[in-house]
């Protein structure tokens, strides 16, 4: 305990240090004037401009997915993904934990099905785009993550058994015209599935290998259905977006869209604040995985992250290269050239989109930082990851240095004036 | 492809010697703002030539990508193509890919594997991805029954898209 304060202490120290440097130098808020706020230097410029929203490409096409461009998916899949019928208590749907009025998440630190989860409901508007989903990436697909909640027993508690005969008596014409006959359910179990509680896995082996392989095949085209939706929603401008094309277009006024603030703040995201180096690209995230020592929700049961999800999607029935698949071996290159045995990846966790971030606290994994101030002191403080180690790292000013210190990242040193820059323009991605 | 076989093998030929053992004799704060301004950017001395003998000379290896330029977060392939010094095709080599960002402390996001033999030398490696701007490392082992083992390190520095007219 001791040593965690001399830590502190030691952070505050380093703190000040910087804050006296950074108030004498021109990115600092005091020496703010309007002519020098649109002098991006090049490399700023081209960084800047790469986070604007027509940047974006269209989502790759999942070639695990037949339907996902099909009208009569799309539609099926908003319908499942909103119907709380698909549920051990009939009261919980995709669209609890993912609301749309609030950007497909739920404002809560873990999310609450049947019963409460460890991890925060992510936003899911731009998935198309992560190759890796879920906070560990333990899905390859949308269609594959698609089935995990359903089935999970403290999201949707259901099983897959239970699921196909609600289709056959709700959706069954929808369900025929898009993927063929449905097989006859009529003598099978009201309840079964592989993944279940110990009565719906017995039932489960009782069943044939054909019923089995049926079933499971209805649901994975459930998933399909519900994927094929989610890729359907995206992103609208910001006002980032409108203040980067009044920028590239020359426009004589962009400070009226953001505030000499929010400038700054765009400035240090870009630079000396690294967030780019991570958050990158229009929707703000290289959909990667960093351990970024965010503290463990349950210090008890600190959580593997991406480590733990790689055994897990490679034996996982529904990815790319399972038989509910509709790709060739060789379209899943992401899981053919998975990286299986990187170190860094004990306690890592997907990068975020920031995409209206301002607007869904709490933060992290399991919502373990409740503002977006404290966000940003966690990456100038930096501090040791309870499990693995942390790609960032922080000042020790009492040390001498080595001359191996660029062989790791730099400490993010900003004054507490550009934090709360930072903070502001944190607020400018809707 | 562009093949020197000039034995330009510096002595510490991938890393660059590091950049703030001047500054070390300064006061910490003015160290920390030399560390912090160079902290997103590649050391100037990099070397990014992509043909390069392996470090005890058993080979001449060569890569290129299969298009460019490369995307940011993109799986993509590379041709390696593997000499011995006088310029004769190394067949049947057993290559190892690894690699990463010596600036961040982390490894390549996927893990490329050669996954075929094109001939003459030439060789597929499939799964590449760099996911983000900025210095990586691409490092091989090469091992044939005839020369054995021997390793080479390439830098490829990653820049930004040029940005889309909207
Ligand atoms: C009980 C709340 C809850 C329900 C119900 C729920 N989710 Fe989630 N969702 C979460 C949580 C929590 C995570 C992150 C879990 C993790 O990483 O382990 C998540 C993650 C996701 C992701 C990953 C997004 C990304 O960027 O990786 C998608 C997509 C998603 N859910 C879609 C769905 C769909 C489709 C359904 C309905 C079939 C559903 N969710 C039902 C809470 C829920
Ligand atoms: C090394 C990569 C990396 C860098 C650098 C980085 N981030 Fe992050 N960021 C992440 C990861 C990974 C998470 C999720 C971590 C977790 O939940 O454990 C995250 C989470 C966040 C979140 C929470 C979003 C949410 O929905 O929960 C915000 C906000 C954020 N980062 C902002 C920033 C800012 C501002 C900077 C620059 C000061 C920055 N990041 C630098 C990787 C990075």
């Amino acid at each position: 305990m001791l040593k965690r304060i001399e830590m502190i202490a030691i952070y505050s120290a380093a703190l000040l240090v910087a804050g006296a440097f950074s108030a004498g130098d021109a990115s600092g808020l005091s020496l703010f004037n309007s002519r020098n706020l649109e002098r991006w230097l090049p490399e700023e410029f081209a960084a800047i401009m790469s986070l604007r929203l027509n940047q974006l490409p269209a989502a790759p096409a999942d070639p695990s997915n037949a339907v996902e461009n099909s009208a009569a998916a799309i539609e099926l899949g908003r319908r499942l993904f909103a119907d709380a019928r698909l549920s051990s208590n009939s009261m919980v749907s995709c669209a609890s934990c993912h609301d749309p009025a609030k950007q497909f998440q739920d404002d809560r630190p873990v999310g609450q099905g049947v019963g409460t989860g460890g991890r925060r409901s992510m936003p899911i508007v731009g998935l198309g785009h992560s190759p890796w989903l879920f906070w560990d990436g333990r899905k390859d697909s949308a269609w594959s993550q698609a089935v995990g909640p359903l089935e999970d027993a403290v999201e949707h508690g259901g099983n897959r058994m239970a699921y196909a005969h609600q289709i056959a008596a709700h959706y069954r014409s929808e369900y025929v015209a898009l993927f063929g006959p449905l097989p006859d359910l009529g003598s099978l179990p009201a309840n079964a599935s592989p993944a279940g509680t110990a009565v719906e896995q017995i039932a489960w082996q009782s069943m044939d290998a054909t019923s089995r392989d049926n079933v499971s095949r209805i649901y994975a085209n459930m998933g399909k259905a519900i994927a094929a939706f989610e890729k359907t929603l995206r992103h609208s401008p910001s006002r980032l977006d409108r203040y980067l094309d009044a920028v590239s277009k020359g426009n004589s006024t962009p400070q009226t869209i953001l505030s000499p603030q929010e400038i700054n703040g765009l400035r240090l995201f870009v630079g000396k604040g690294q967030c780019i180096s991570c958050h990158n690209g229009p929707l703000l995230t290289d959909q990667q995985f960093h351990n970024t020592g965010v503290p463990p929700r349950d210090s008890m049961k600190p959580d593997r992250g991406r480590a733990a999800a790689v055994p897990k999607v490679l034996q996982d029935e529904f990815n790319c290269l399972g038989r509910y698949s509709d790709a060739k071996p060789e379209q899943c290159n992401e899981l053919r050239f998975i990286a299986t045995n990187d170190p860094h990846m004990e306690g890592a966790f997907k990068t975020p989109g920031l995409r209206g971030v301002s607007l869904r606290p709490p933060y992290m994994h399991a919502g373990q930082i409740a503002t977006l101030e404290d966000v940003v002191r966690h990456y100038v403080n930096a501090p040791h990851a309870a499990l693995g180690h942390s790609e960032l790292s922080h000042l020790h000013p009492e040390k001498k240095p080595t001359g191996k210190e660029h062989l790791e990242r730099q400490p993010i040193v900003l004054s507490e004036a550009e934090q709360r820059d930072l903070v502001s323009f944190l607020g400018t991605l809707h | 492809m562009n093949h020197s076989t000039t034995g330009d093998v510096p002595v510490f030929p991938n890393r660059v010697r590091p950049r703030y053992t001047k500054a070390a004799r300064y006061a910490v704060p003015l160290l920390l703002t030399a560390m912090l301004s160079a902290c997103m950017t590649p050391p100037a001395e990099l070397d990014l030539a992509l043909s390069r003998p392996t470090l005890q000379q058993k080979y001449v290896v060569a890569i290129q990508p299969m298009a460019e330029p490369i995307a940011i977060n993109a799986l993509h392939s590379w041709e390696v193509k593997v000499a011995t010094p006088a310029g004769a095709p190394v067949l049947r080599a057993n290559i190892a890919v690894d690699g990463g960002m010596p600036q961040h402390g982390h490894g390549l996001p996927t893990q490329p594997r050669v996954t075929r033999e094109l001939g003459d030398g030439r060789y597929l490696l499939e799964g590449m991805k760099f996911s983000m701007t900025g210095w990586w490392e691409i490092k091989l082992k090469v091992d044939t029954a005839e020369a054995g083992t021997d390793a080479v390190t390439f830098n490829k520095v990653i820049s930004l898209p040029v940005p889309v007219k909207s």
